[in-house]
């Protein structure tokens, strides 16, 4: 009997799918949580997948009805799930606030109408990043930032990398050592930078995304009245906790030949100046994040990249041609939450990393030009470590 | 105190229909005739609610029956597993009486997933008042495909009902309603008709947490058996022909406003339709013995443009299920046991069209297959043993999940 079931149970596990390899996939928790923090994380992605219905609170205008629309498998977003932003052309503040400003709900549940883009007002189209290693990022202390910064371009290599000094909302805990400038603090979250950590990003894309208040953000797109939360707190806090703590993305292929050379070109031509390859965290509650090296390809930083990319608005004081450089590790990943198709660049305009490269404009047009001096096999060779991230 | 007393009533409704098959089962040499289904080939999958063994007491005017189905189920997602389950989807009692000349009544009562749903999915009482016309009331099944009507556990070689049938269409699917049915028959051709006015659909079709236009999330909705949410009758009709040589086909219909566009006489939304459209058939080979059975449905459905795309505007959905007996003889002193073979192929589109923002192709689809041995001590009670494995892609078409799963279960009528 035993043999029978011990057969059986072989026999199950070689005809059952298997479980794909770390490094293919984006979702997972970090290393050397405690069980406990292990239930808030499993907690935490449950409501990250939650599906709001007009029962629970959707809209009555929304963007997308569930994080994971945006973030499939915690990857980045599609066209399909782009959304706009407009009102703000300088660092004086959104003048459109008043017209349902900062984001565009442009989709209704059944009865409503989708708000319209008013006439005159300065836009930009956004896809959601890639939702890994979050807590990393977060944990990292803002003299750390401030060390990579050069606004003046002092060493005189054509980049003025700042840190985006924002106002930020009153629930908000400031981290460790924060260094503040009159009254502002060093945002680090969203494209441009304007989101002080995952609390305010995520309470901010409830309600903005989902058209779902909370005890943060209390105000209801649609009749910009404050009302009752449609999502508990403890939920918010879950999901906060699940981004935290989801992992870094696995580097993969980092012995190919290929890689290596590739790795070598990206210092060579100066992508590293910007896309910092390694970050230190400071002190974090969650034991696994302090002190700890790691490797996202971003200074975290604010540059202007030109005409190329500016697309007329702004957030906070981040000016119109600014962005803040995207975190690189995961790209090679990004295609199996796109649908098997790239769609990289703050609006997913580019459709592969190549096409992302030729819009470098502003402070990376060096890079860009130096790119462009590569031969084929080198600039193949830079792409497969791209694709390695 | 309340919720006790439920509980309790529950238990006692539940434990009541377990032991009166139980007892007849014991007397049934004495008080109980066996009525077998009928064999004379002259059914149609319109008739599989009557075509069922029944269980009849001398000189009471009530014949009972009904079925159970359990299993065990060891599954596996992208590798993580839950283990081995134990599952007793569904207990169904059903009694039919003769009330008068050409009044008949049957009802149909379902515990499914134990005492999770228990619900009414059929009582009506039909009136004969020609072959061909025949009139029915009460709580009754829409005729869509060929599985809504003929849904039995025992009557498959499969654990898992069709993605197609419970997935996309909301099978087993039934509601309050009247309408007419009729059949006739010459030579080897058989012909029938349903056609019924019911309540319908509500918006949970496209807003719920399935995060998919999903028309089983009406189900849920138990105040259709009390009231339409629209005050527009839902149309379901079908047309079947058989042919004794060849096979049944049927194709059928089902559609109507399914949104609530009006609140305390406001307008407060357009109306806005969903269509079904199904085709299904069965067929067995004489010389072989090969059996086929499939169907495959086409959904229209007004989404407003303004809603996410998330919900799709078009379905699509179809299997097959081949069963080939393999041994048909005497075994272990049961006459007439058989040994089958089985494979079903199943896929549903949950979302056809393309993205207004990218133009590319819109995922949410799911393949499987299923092969399957099963044993059949009589042609009443099955014994089953399935693999399935399936692919599934979420909206983008990235590979959402790959699962699989071994079940291992029985069904029987009693």
């Amino acid at each position: 009997m035993v043999f029978v079931l011990v057969t059986i149970t072989y026999g199950c596990k070689k005809i059952m799918p298997s479980e794909p390899s770390e490094a293919e996939v984006l979702d997972g928790p970090i290393d050397g949580l405690t069980t406990a923090q292990l239930i808030q994380f499993n907690k935490g992605d449950a409501d990250f997948g939650e599906v709001f219905t007009s029962a629970t609170g959707l809209g009555p205008i929304f963007v997308a009805n569930q994080c994971a629309s945006c973030h499939a498998g915690d990857g980045k977003g599609t066209p399909f799930v782009q959304f706009t932003r407009f009102g703000q052309s300088d660092t004086l503040g959104n003048t459109f606030l008043n017209f349902g400003g900062p984001q565009l709900q442009h989709k209704a549940i059944p009865g409503y109408t989708p708000e319209q883009l008013p006439l005159g007002a300065p836009k930009t189209s956004l896809i959601a990043p890639a939702v890994t290693g979050l807590g990393f990022l977060d944990a990292v202390e803002d003299a750390f930032l401030l060390a990579l910064a050069d606004p003046f371009d002092l060493d005189g290599d054509g980049i003025s990398g700042r840190v985006h000094y924002n106002v930020i909302p009153s629930y908000v805990a400031l981290r460790p050592n924060s260094i503040p400038k009159n009254g502002k603090y060093i945002c680090r979250f969203g494209k441009k930078g304007g989101a002080y950590d995952l609390l305010h990003q995520t309470s901010g894309a409830y309600n903005q995304d989902m058209g779902i208040t909370s005890l943060f953000e209390p105000i209801d797109v649609y009749s910009g009245q404050e009302i009752d939360p449609e999502v508990g707190t403890q939920t918010i806090h879950d999901v906060v906790f699940y981004l935290k703590t989801l992992k870094a993305p696995i580097p993969r292929n980092q012995q190919d030949s290929d890689v290596i050379a590739g790795k070598n070109l990206f210092n060579d031509i100066n992508c590293a100046k910007c896309h910092t390859p390694s970050m230190q965290t400071g002190y974090s509650p969650i034991a696994p994040l302090s002190y700890k090296e790691f490797h996202p390809y971003t200074d975290l930083l604010l540059h202007d990249m030109g005409s190329e990319l500016n697309d007329g608005y702004t957030e906070g004081f981040a000016l119109a041609s600014e962005w803040k450089t995207p975190a690189l590790w995961g790209l090679g990943l990004s295609k199996m939450s796109q649908g098997g198709q790239y769609y990289l660049m703050h609006d997913g305009r580019a459709l592969s990393i190549e096409q992302a490269i030729q819009m470098h404009g502003g402070e990376a047009s060096q890079s860009r030009s130096l790119y462009n001096q590569l031969i084929e096999n080198q600039k193949n060779q830079l792409i497969k470590f791209l694709e390695s991230l | 105190m309340r919720t006790y007393i439920y509980t309790m009533s529950k238990l006692i409704i539940l434990v009541t229909f377990m032991v009166i098959p139980i007892f007849g089962s014991a007397q049934e040499e004495k008080i109980v005739n066996r009525i077998p289904t009928d064999s004379t080939q002259n059914n149609l999958n319109m008739d599989a609610v009557y075509d069922r063994p029944f269980l009849k007491f001398k000189k009471v005017p009530v014949a009972i029956g009904g079925y159970l189905e359990a299993n065990s189920i060891y599954s596996s997602t992208d590798g993580v597993s839950e283990g081995l389950s134990f599952q007793a989807r569904r207990f169904t009692m059903f009694m039919s009486a003769s009330i008068y000349n050409r009044i008949k009544f049957l009802a149909e009562l379902e515990f499914e997933d134990g005492t999770k749903e228990i619900g009414i999915e059929f009582a009506a009482m039909d009136i004969t008042l020609f072959p061909l016309l025949n009139f029915r009331g009460g709580i009754v099944m829409n005729p869509i495909g060929g599985f809504n009507q003929n849904h039995d556990g025992p009557k498959w070689e499969f654990i898992e009902r069709p993605d197609e049938a419970v997935q996309m269409l909301p099978a087993t699917w039934s509601n309050v309603g009247f309408g007419l049915y009729g059949k006739t028959h010459f030579g080897n051709w058989i012909a029938g008709y349903e056609v019924y006015l019911t309540n319908g659909f509500d918006d949970s079709v496209i807003d719920n947490e399935l995060n998919k236009t999903y028309l089983p999330a009406a189900k849920l909705n138990r105040n259709r058996f009390e009231e339409s949410n629209n005050g527009i009758p839902l149309i379901s009709g079908k047309v079947a022909i058989k042919n004794r040589k060849i096979g049944e086909l049927g194709f059928s219909y089902m559609g109507g406003v399914y949104n609530t566009f009006k609140m305390e006489g406001l307008i407060v939304d357009s109306k806005r339709r969903l269509d079904v459209f199904s085709i299904d058939f069965n067929s067995t080979i004489k010389k072989s013995g090969t059996y086929f059975d499939g169907e495959a449905s086409y959904i229209l459905i007004d989404v407003p443009n303004t809603y996410t795309q998330q919900y799709g505007n078009q379905q699509f959905g179809a299997f097959i299920d081949i069963v080939q007996p393999i041994i048909r003889r005497k075994i272990l002193d049961w006459e007439n046991a058989s040994l089958n073979i089985a494979a079903r192929f199943d896929y549903v589109d949950w979302n056809i069209g393309t993205f207004n923002e990218s133009n590319t192709n819109i995922g949410d689809q799911r393949i499987s297959i299923t092969p399957a041995i099963s044993f059949r001590p009589s042609s009443q009670t099955v014994l089953r043993l399935n693999y399935r494995y399936s692919w599934d892609t979420d909206i983008f078409f990235n590979e959402k999940s790959r699962s699989a799963s071994i079940m291992f279960g029985f069904s029987t009528y009693f």
